[in-house]
This record gives C-alpha cells, structure tokens and sequence, in this order.
C-alpha cells in the first residue's frame, strides 16, 4: 500500500495545475488526471472577470476586474476566495509561463478579437496574439485558409467593423500553400511551418508569406488563424513578418486549440520543474475514509481499484464540459466524492427554453466554504482534508461572464497553497497500514 | 426542445432503438463530439499526409458502413495501433477497439489472402511461431538473419524493410531456464504471482524474465509460469483477429487457472499487459476474460501497489548507467508514464532521465514494414532527440519493440525497469 503524497491532486486542467504549482512549495505532490485537460479546447486566453455576473445581454463589457470583484453575488468562487487568491493565482500563472504571455503590466482587461469576429475581454493573451488586439488602431488584414473552415477571415472582418473598432480591417481567404489533405490537422499546419517544409520546393514559411503578399493593401498588421507553428511560434511569426513588412498576429481559434495546445505543453514543463508528479490515464471512481478525512483516493485501472493515499486532496475534474459534474435523467452529481451538488428536483428546471437563455445548469457544481470545502447538503463540510477548485465549483457561469481561467487559476491556487500548508504543518498523518472502510483490494497482502 | 413542456411519463428515448444483441459500437460513435483530440494526438497523422487520423478511422468510419455500399478504407491499415486516441479521448470513445474492429473486417473481406502483403502480416504477426522455430537453433538463425543477403531478401520479396538489424535470439529461452533451475525458488500460497512473459522476453531478452523472477522471489512472492501463446498485440494491429482469438483462447484458460490459484497476473512487457487488460474484453466474449484483465498487472506497478517498493529502495546504491527512459504509448494508455523515473529517483547511483512523451514510432510490427520504415524514423525523431541531448548514453524501456527502435535510433543499449531492481534489490 505504497503510493502515497502529502497532496493530491484529481485534475489536470488549469486549476488542477495551479493547485499542484502552488502546493509544491509546501508538500511533495501528485497530480492525477484521467485523460488530456480541456486546455486544448479552450482559446488560450486568460480571462478573469469580461461581464458582470448576472447581468443579462445588455451587460457593458467590465474594464477593471479588480474593481468589479466587490460586485459578485454571495457564493460566487470570487466572493469565496477574495482578489488576493487572484492577483496570486495570475502572479503564480505569470511565473509559469514566462514571456509566453502579455497583459500582466495592468489590471485592466485587454481587448482581443476572436475567430468570430467577437472583441473578448481579457487578462492575458498569449505573445502571439498581441499584435492583434481591438484597442489597437492600425489597419489589419485578417488571412482564412480554405481548408480550415472554422476561421471565416472576410465574415470576422465584418464583424469586427460592426462591433465599433478604431481601425479599417478586411478579410481573405487563400488556399493553404502545398498539397496538404482538405480535412488536415491544425497540428499539420503548425508542424509545416515549424519545421519551415518544402511545400512544392518553397520553405513553408516563405510559401505562406508570399501567398498572402499580393492581398496586402498597406495594412500594417495581419491575422491568422492560430496555426502559426507549435514548438516555435515566436520564429514563425518573425519569418513571416520579415516577408511582408507587417506585424503578423494569430486569431484564436476553437478546438483543438494550438494556443491551448503550447501552454498545456508550458505548465506541464512548470510541473515537472517543480518537482510534481504526474500520473495520467486511469480515472479516480471512488475514496476511502477514515471518519471524516480522505485517507485515499481510489483510481480505477482497468476494473481493478488502486489507492493513492495522501494527507490531503484537491479536486479539480472540471465542470460539464471537463465531466467533473456529471447528469442522468434524475440527478446532477460530482461522481468522485459524491460532493453534493445543489440542483433543482425537477429535470426541467435546470435550463431555459431559450436556446442561450440564462440556464441554471450552467451555475451546477459543488458548493464550497470560504476554505474551498466542499459543503453537504445541510451545510456541513463533506471531508476535513478535501477541497475543490475550477469549474467543479458552483455559482457562477463562466461562459457568460468570462472567468473560466481566472476562477481555475484563483480556487486553484488557494486550495493549493491551503493543502500545502496542511500537509507541512503534519497536523495528521495516517499510518499507511490499517482498516479500509472504502474499497477493498483483491489481492491486498498486508 | 419545443416538445420538452410535456413528457410522456411512460415514453424513454432509448425506446427508439430495437433489442439489439450484436456487440454494437454505436454508443462510441455517438459519444463523440468532434472535438478532434484524437487527430492532434495521433503520431502517424502528424507525419502521414495520407492518413485521414483516428476520428475518421473510428466514429465516422463507422457511421459510413451503417449503409452497406461502403467498404472500410484501406487507410485503416496505416494504423500503427499505438492507441494514444484512447488515452487522449474526453469522451471515452472505445477508439481503438473500433479501429481494430474495422482492421480486422478489411482483412477479413477485402485483404488478398494470396498477397505478399498479406502472407508478410501473417508471418510478422506470428512472430512467435517462427521465434519458436529459430530458438531451436539460435546460433544458426541469428547468423542466417545477420547475413546481408538474408535482410535483401526480406525486402525484396517480403516487404520487411532491411534497414532494421533482426533480433538476436537467447542462446537459451527463459522457460529453457526456468526448468533448468527447476521452477520457483520460493513456495508461497498467501502471495502468489503468475509470469505472462511473452514472445520477447522468452527468446530474446531472458534478462528481462529472470530479473522479474529474482526481484518478485525477493518480495517473498511464488512466482507461476503458465503455459502461454503470444498476448496477441501485433494480431490486433495487423487485423489478424481470428489468430489472436486463438491465442487469447490458451491465454485466458491458463491464467485463468492461475488466478484461481490466488496468482495475479503480472507482464513485464507493457504491450502485454495491454492486451490482456484492454483489448481482450474489449474484442472478445470468452469465459473470464474479465476476471483476467482485472487481475492482470505490469510487473513495476504491481509492486508500488503491493509492497513499499520506495521504501526497499531508499536505502540501495547501484552502480548503474544513468538511463534515458522513454515511457511507452502502451504504458501511458495504462497509467504508467512516470512510475520508472518515480521508482529510480529512490535508488542511489543512478539517474532516469524522461525523453518525453513522443511515440517512438516503431508500434511493435508497424516499423518492419518496409512501406512504413521511413514515417516509423520521423515519428521517432523527436525521441532520438531528446535521447541524444539527455545526460545519459543507455535507454531504458518495458517495451521490447520500442528499445528495439531507440537502439536503432542511438546506438545506445536498452535497459528494462526490471534489470535495475534486480540490480539494486537482489545483486546488492
């Protein structure tokens, strides 16, 4: 019975990793996640608070999130964690990854254009998205691939006009240059362009500029969709502006995500750095106790239960989307700890008729104290040693007030740090041999 | 939903779906939400611009036969089966159990059973009968397969590219071994442990299967070694499904008796302990094959879980070489990725150094093909990279087929998580 860390960590998604980043400085950790984090679906970009809460369509968006935070309804994870967890969740974020990253000199959100032509308000934005953004008043060409279809470059463009930006932008839509598949991988385009290919006996990178070439009309800036290289964006963009004269900037784009793609390769290095270990690939199913603390998570390998013993345990398996909340036609529940999850008996009250209605469901997850422990139904704290953070967190909806990465990177830093100092100050520690009142193991030969 | 004000209280969605009894794949399909982490994951797809890459290979392959005018694609053969769109699926689509699935009918209905391609997947699929026959003669089969004519040969007429060095053959077998020293050393019905060694460990690296023997007999545990076919992963991957059934058959009955014996199953090869935990339930209904995959372990694993391995090693000097480890795909799709470097870091005297989670590309028979040798080098380029720029001049590995590449790659001797314990647990 020998796997053991003073912290665990059921997550690898954003907060799962700030919570592992910020508790190594305490405590030996482990990271467990079941399959790839959703960072690969997500845009890359960090934002932290773009809407006021509960604020309907009409809502302006927020400039200063800092100044916003004394706003948030009570329960939200904002109101739960206080904007010192966030200014340290971003400084732990900042720290991780390095230059890869812009908007940490102000607390102000910056404006970044989406692939659908949408401004979004964010805090930080990766380097190659930031010759791109709204606020800025040059001209831009926005250059779509015919094969990539989730980039439409003329419709954004019109877009964007129609959303009030200070500056003239146009769209274009050239082939790819090359013979490439038309269903090809986004990572076909990025690993062309990193490894500068011979497409038809031109490097990919020249091949590309001078497909765009004749389209640019003085523009100062060019777009694209965010394929611009995976291991060495930063090359990609410096060849292709030093052929056409302007500064090149990607569009982020939906799944799979390269933006998403390079920080999950980014914050998986800071893990290894400091010294976290990482298993991946079986899922955590179940726990045993020990009266009111978790003694040891339960990870299901192929049928057969193994337990991760740990001192104390963060949750951070993500929300819908992520599977960390998980539905059935009768109930909404959190499937690892079985934390409760405030929902409404009746099926069809958990969402709107309107298709993008202000649904209930999208507040579902678990319901935390002011120390990010889960609570029971009747307010109780399910487990002394357990806390939660992310998007398994209840109370606010990230998609409608853009504070997805904020929430992951704040919850996950103070569970983190919280579990940490835990764990370093040994105010328990379970003798590894004993009873099992959770999960018995075939085979067990204590 | 414009219907959702008024249920039917008595009506259930699944209603629309007949009684179906055939294994069906559907729920995979259906499970799949396009979101493409597969095709970013597969290592083939990344170097083969022909490969249409697993979401097409699996989900939407599927729905296309759901009309009988389809025939699988034979792109479906350019899978090299190293199942990472399993591990990387947020969904849980059974990925490669639909690839094998499709495997297995293209060659079932639309392969040339008289072509050389063929009568080549059969023989490399059936490695070991031919190990079986060469390790009767060792010395004469590895001087036969050492000969430059011999290798042209392979090439010209059977397709197995001559680029690659053919394995060498143990002088003496492991079970040649094990019944030379007359069987388990240590008697122990409390801790019992049943040994599926393989084709590899068995007639090439013996090493392997003793250190497994010595370091589980220093645990205390009585080690069984059943009679035993191929696990059957390079079957899987060459669609020779009816052949691996054969072999999952003798499989499944021995180890089966075994465990009713209170063994467990252990495999020190990962590709192995793959099969008899993942694919086997998943391509065939045999009695207990359930029970086996759940009791089936990889050697280094079974161990953590089982015995403080950390703990026995905290106190051990080793005078080792510093390894470069490459985790294997089949060992990340288990969960298995970091425990060789995890268990190294308690052993004094010796670093492992992770080159990182790149497919070495050789994907057991895929890289033999002469068709494939040239995608199998670019895909394991990023690993010799990373072998070559760690601070360490041997390899390490649990799986036979991806040392076989990393040497081929480097130059370096390939080591097995195994011979390291030995050396610190039992040599010591």
């Amino acid at each position: 019975m020998a796997i053991r860390d003073d912290v665990l960590v059921v997550g690898g998604g954003l907060a799962g990793i700030a919570a592992a980043l910020a508790a190594s400085d305490h405590a030996d950790v482990r990271l467990l996640s079941h399959k790839q984090s959703t960072l690969r679906n997500a845009s890359g970009l960090i934002d932290v608070l773009g809407y006021p809460p509960d604020a309907g369509d009409e809502a302006e968006p927020i400039v200063d999130p800092f100044d916003a935070f004394g706003d948030v309804p009570d329960g939200h994870p904002y109101e739960r964690v206080g904007s010192e967890a966030v200014r340290e969740g971003l400084a732990l974020f900042d720290d991780a990854v390095g230059d890869a990253y812009r908007g940490g000199h102000t607390d102000r959100n910056a404006l970044v254009p989406t692939h659908g032509g949408t401004v979004k308000p964010t805090a930080r934005y990766p380097k190659s998205a930031a010759a791109g953004l709204a606020s800025d008043g040059r001209d831009a060409l926005l250059v779509g691939f015919a094969s990539l279809t989730d980039f439409d470059a003329p419709l954004a463009a019109d877009h964007l006009a129609a959303a009030g930006v200070p500056f003239e932008t146009r769209g274009v839509t050239i082939p790819f240059p090359g013979d490439f598949r038309d269903d090809a991988k986004v990572t076909r385009y990025a690993h062309a362009l990193d490894r500068n290919e011979s497409l038809n006996g031109t490097p990919a990178r020249t091949a590309l500029a001078e497909a765009v070439e004749p389209h640019l009309d003085g523009e100062a800036r060019v777009g694209f969709p965010a394929v611009l290289g995976d291991d060495d964006p930063a090359g990609v963009r410096a060849s292709l502006a030093d052929t056409l004269g302007a500064d090149v900037f990607e569009v982020p784009m939906g799944p799979p995500s390269l933006p998403g793609l390079r920080l999950e390769d980014r914050l998986y290095d800071a893990l290894d750095e400091a010294g976290v270990r990482v298993t991946t690939g079986n899922p955590a199913v179940d726990v045993e106790t020990v009266d009111d603390r978790i003694r040891a998570v339960v990870v299901n390998r192929t049928g057969q239960p193994v337990p991760y013993h740990a001192d104390q345990v963060v949750l951070a398996t993500g929300g819908l989307v992520g599977k960390g909340i998980d539905s059935d036609r009768e109930s909404v529940r959190e499937p690892v700890f079985d934390c409760h999850v405030p929902h409404p008996e009746d099926r069809y009250d958990w969402f709107e008729g309107d298709a993008f209605g202000d649904h209930p469901f999208a507040r579902f997850g678990v319901d935390v104290d002011r120390d990010l422990r889960p609570l029971a139904a009747d307010g109780s704290i399910e487990y002394e040693n357990l806390r939660a953070a992310g998007s398994v967190l209840g109370g606010y909806d990230f998609a409608a007030e853009k504070s997805g990465s904020g929430v992951s990177l704040a919850t996950g830093y103070a569970a983190g740090d919280a579990a940490g100092r835990a764990a370093a100050s040994g105010a328990t520690s379970d003798p590894a041999a004993g009873g099992t009142d959770g999960a018995t193991i075939h085979g067990d030969t204590q | 939903m414009s219907d959702a004000e008024s249920p039917d209280d008595d009506f259930e969605p699944v209603q629309v779906f007949g009684d179906e009894t055939d294994m069906d794949l559907r729920p995979g399909s259906d499970d799949c939400y396009k979101c493409s982490t597969c095709d970013t994951n597969c290592p083939v797809a990344e170097v083969d611009d022909e490969f249409p890459g697993p979401k097409f290979q699996g989900p939407e392959q599927w729905r296309l036969k759901r009309k009988e005018d389809h025939d699988i694609d034979d792109s479906v053969m350019k899978c090299s089966n190293c199942m990472r769109c399993d591990d990387a699926c947020p969904s849980n689509v059974p990925l490669s159990q639909m690839h094998n699935t499709a495997r297995g009918e293209y060659v079932d209905e639309q392969m040339d059973k008289l072509s050389v391609e063929y009568l080549r997947n059969r023989m490399l699929s059936n490695y070991r009968f031919f190990a079986n026959l060469g390790s009767k003669v060792p010395r004469l089969t590895n001087f036969v397969l050492g000969l430059g004519v011999s290798s042209w040969l392979g090439e010209k007429v059977m397709g197995i590219s001559s680029e690659r060095d053919m394995p060498e053959f143990a002088t003496q077998t492991f079970r040649e071994w094990w019944d030379e020293r007359g069987g388990a050393q240590v008697e122990n019905p409390d801790k019992r442990v049943a040994y599926f060694h393989g084709c590899y460990s068995n007639y090439n690296t013996p090493e392997v299967g003793k250190a497994m023997v010595r370091v589980f007999e220093e645990f205390g545990y009585e080690v069984m070694v059943p009679p035993q076919r191929c696990s059957g992963t390079p079957m899987f991957a060459n669609g020779m499904l009816d052949d691996a059934r054969r072999a999952a058959e003798t499989n499944v009955e021995e180890f089966v008796a075994a465990i009713g014996e209170g063994a467990d199953v252990i495999a020190s090869c990962t590709s192995c302990s793959m099969s008899l935990r993942q694919e086997y339930p998943e391509l065939f209904d045999l009695h207990g094959i359930d029970d086996l995959a759940a009791n089936t372990y990889e050697s280094v694993e079974y161990l953590r879980i089982h015995e403080d391995l950390e703990g026995e090693l905290e106190d051990t000097e080793v005078d080792f070489p510093d390894v470069a480890y490459h985790a294997p795909c089949h060992a990340r799709n288990q969960g298995l990725a970091g425990q060789a470097v995890e268990v190294t870091e308690s052993i004094d005297g010796v670093d492992a150094h992770d080159v990182g989670d790149s497919c070495s590309g050789i994907s057991g028979t895929y890289g033999w093909k002469e068709e494939n040798y040239d995608t199998s080098m670019k895909i394991g380029e990023e690993m010799f990279e990373h072998m070559e720029a760690a601070d360490a001049d041997t390899g390490m590995t649990e799986c036979p087929t991806c040392a076989m590449q990393m040497e081929h790659g480097t130059g370096y001797e390939i080591k097995h998580p195994l011979e390291l314990l030995e050396t610190a647990l039992v040599e010591a």
